[in-house]
């Protein structure tokens, strides 16, 4: 059951395109950064009342499961209640162990992770921008994408044995296809106007390449990188369970077969805990890099 | 003037697209000459090819047959002596870059010093009455602004030709009466040549010393019209002149016969 997830969230998805909102129109004179008025305290106001929601809801959730522990619904040695977990919790987060065992997930999800979007970046580049391997590379790319990064991991194993480097291939497949997409969807979206623009006034390919093409990709590179991230981390873990490369994912393995249930919870409830974080991270990447792009860009009375 | 040369010609241009439909005509033959210090406009219905004989003109476009000379040379690429001001400021800037670094970014690819790149830039946004946005990006500003960016941008570039696509079409009246003073003073201050194109009327006679007036498609010149209007040209006193009237009513008339496909000889 757990592959199956697995193998639904890591195929890759077709591009998405970062969100556009309407361009600005004639006449409509946007409040210029910081001299205008601030936000009214209404969207304050909003983002209160969704962090107390959003809290709640947290609170709920536990509430339910502390409830479904106690009236002992399902046998209280494979359901530990949500206090027990939590206990667990922070006992572990005082053990060196779990946090060298955190490292080790990291490390491998980082590592892929950069492997994937840089191998991305320059193979989508050089296809994106020379037309002959655009379309001699188009139906590979759109063979090799679907295929779930899971399905390979007995290919791994059987290139680089029971290791970080089998890990790593899966680790790199998925999200390495999502982000080349991207770039190639994000090369081929140049504004005409923009580019006659740049060639009129006698920018060339190198410039027109930075300080065009790169741009315009960027939106489309930085949507790409965020789906990237938290597919990496899946597929992080997912390796660490199946091929038993040392992380979090091992872990929880070792906690199944021990039998340590509560173990085994908090650290699930870790791995949703770093993806939680992995989100947040990369939204505010996202925010900060593309602060110029309509989706970010909130100055525009609307 | 005939003991001038002109410093931009163009001669029986020709632009046929080929399409999956087959070849579709937007030019049949266009020709005219822009002497040095010139501001002409061009005019003509819509869809009679303003915009391809200006992607032509700049180099942007080859064309299927006839030539186009600046300084005596054939445009082929993009000359470095002619800046273009597009109708879609919108895109035409880039969202990513500052006022500043828009302006300046044609001088920064040609390899001119920072401190004199900064210099250019705060003249031209001078000039353009914009020295108070530098910092500011471009979708923060209303559309009249972000031309006058745009305009400011070509300033900076400092070209012997203004080429200018429909610039005003999309931004509204009153704007629009500012951004053409703005046209004529930059014209004046800077000695530049400019060729402008429109599909207004009222403005190819207000703003230019010369209106080649286009006929419809397949596209040919029907009318290359001396302006004899005041030097001194604003918005009030010159529209209340009986020969702008004149004027305008003769290149409407133009225009009208040249939507129903008559051929007036070209002048």
């Amino acid at each position: 059951m757990l592959s199956e997830t697995v193998t639904s969230m890591t195929t890759v998805p077709g591009p998405v395109a970062p969100e556009q909102a309407p361009r600005a129109r004639d006449g409509v004179r946007a409040t210029p950064r910081g001299t205008g008025p601030r936000p009214s305290a209404r969207p304050r106001s909003r983002r209160t009342r969704r962090a107390v929601l959003g809290f709640l809801g947290v609170l709920g959730f536990a509430a339910t499961w502390e409830l479904f522990a106690l009236a002992e619904v399902v046998n209280p040695s494979y359901l530990p209640s949500f206090t027990t977990t939590a206990r667990r919790l922070v006992a572990e987060l005082g053990e060196p162990r779990f946090w060298s065992t955190l490292g080790d997930t990291l490390i491998t999800w980082a590592l892929g992770l950069a492997i994937a979007v840089g191998a991305a970046l320059v193979l989508g580049t050089v296809i994106g921008l020379v037309p002959f391997l655009r379309r001699a590379t188009h139906s590979t790319v759109e063979f090799l994408r679907p295929i779930p990064s899971v399905a390979i991991i007995p290919l791994a194993v059987l290139v680089a044995g029971l290791s970080r480097e089998a890990a790593l291939i899966v680790v790199v497949y998925a999200p390495f296809w999502q982000v080349l997409i991207q770039v190639l969807y994000g090369i081929a979206d140049v504004n005409t106007v923009a580019r006659d623009t740049a060639r009129s006034f006698g920018l060339g390919r190198a410039q027109r390449l930075r300080h065009l093409v790169l741009p315009t990709a960027l939106p489309y590179v930085i949507t790409g990188f965020r789906l990237a991230a938290a597919i990496a981390l899946v597929l992080t873990i997912t390796s660490e369970l199946v091929i038993g490369n040392p992380g979090i994912g091992r872990q929880i393995d070792l906690y199944r077969s021990a039998p340590d249930a509560p173990g085994l919870y908090a650290l699930v409830l870790v791995t949703g805990l770093l993806g939680l974080l992995v989100n947040l991270g990369t939204r505010a990447i996202e925010r900060r890099v593309l602060h110029w792009h309509p989706s970010v860009r909130r100055e525009t009375p609307r | 003037m005939a003991d001038r040369t002109p410093l931009l010609s163009v001669t029986e241009l020709s632009k046929t697209y080929l399409s999956a439909t087959g070849p579709v005509e937007a030019i049949r033959s266009i020709s005219f000459d822009v002497y040095p210090g010139e501001l002409v406009c061009i005019v003509g219905p819509s869809g009679c090819g303003k915009t391809t004989l200006l992607k032509c003109v700049s180099g942007l476009l080859p064309p299927t047959s006839g030539t186009v000379t600046l300084d005596g040379a054939e445009v082929t690429r993009p000359p470095a002596t002619m800046a273009v001001v597009f109708q879609e400021y919108g895109q035409s800037l880039y969202p990513w870059l500052t006022v500043r670094d828009n302006v300046a970014l044609p001088l920064r690819a040609r390899g001119v010093p920072r401190a004199e790149r900064a210099a250019v830039v705060e003249r031209a946004l001078e000039e353009v009455g914009l020295s108070h946005v530098l910092r500011t990006y471009p979708w923060q500003l209303s559309g009249g602004m972000q031309q006058r960016v745009a305009i400011a941008r070509a300033v900076a570039y400092q070209p012997e030709v203004l080429v200018m696509d429909e610039p005003f079409a999309a931004v509204d009246a009153q704007t629009r009466a500012d951004l053409e003073d703005l046209v004529r003073r930059v014209w004046k201050d800077l000695g530049v040549t400019v060729l402008f194109v429109t599909h207004d009327i009222d403005e190819s006679v207000y703003l230019g010393e010369r209106v080649v007036v286009l006929s419809a498609s397949p596209t040919v010149v029907q009318e290359d019209l001396a302006v004899d209007l005041p030097a001194e040209r604003d918005q009030l006193g010159t529209r209340a002149l009986p020969r702008f009237t004149e004027l305008r009513t003769h290149v409407y008339g133009q225009i009208q016969r040249a939507k129903r496909g008559e051929q007036v000889g070209a002048a």
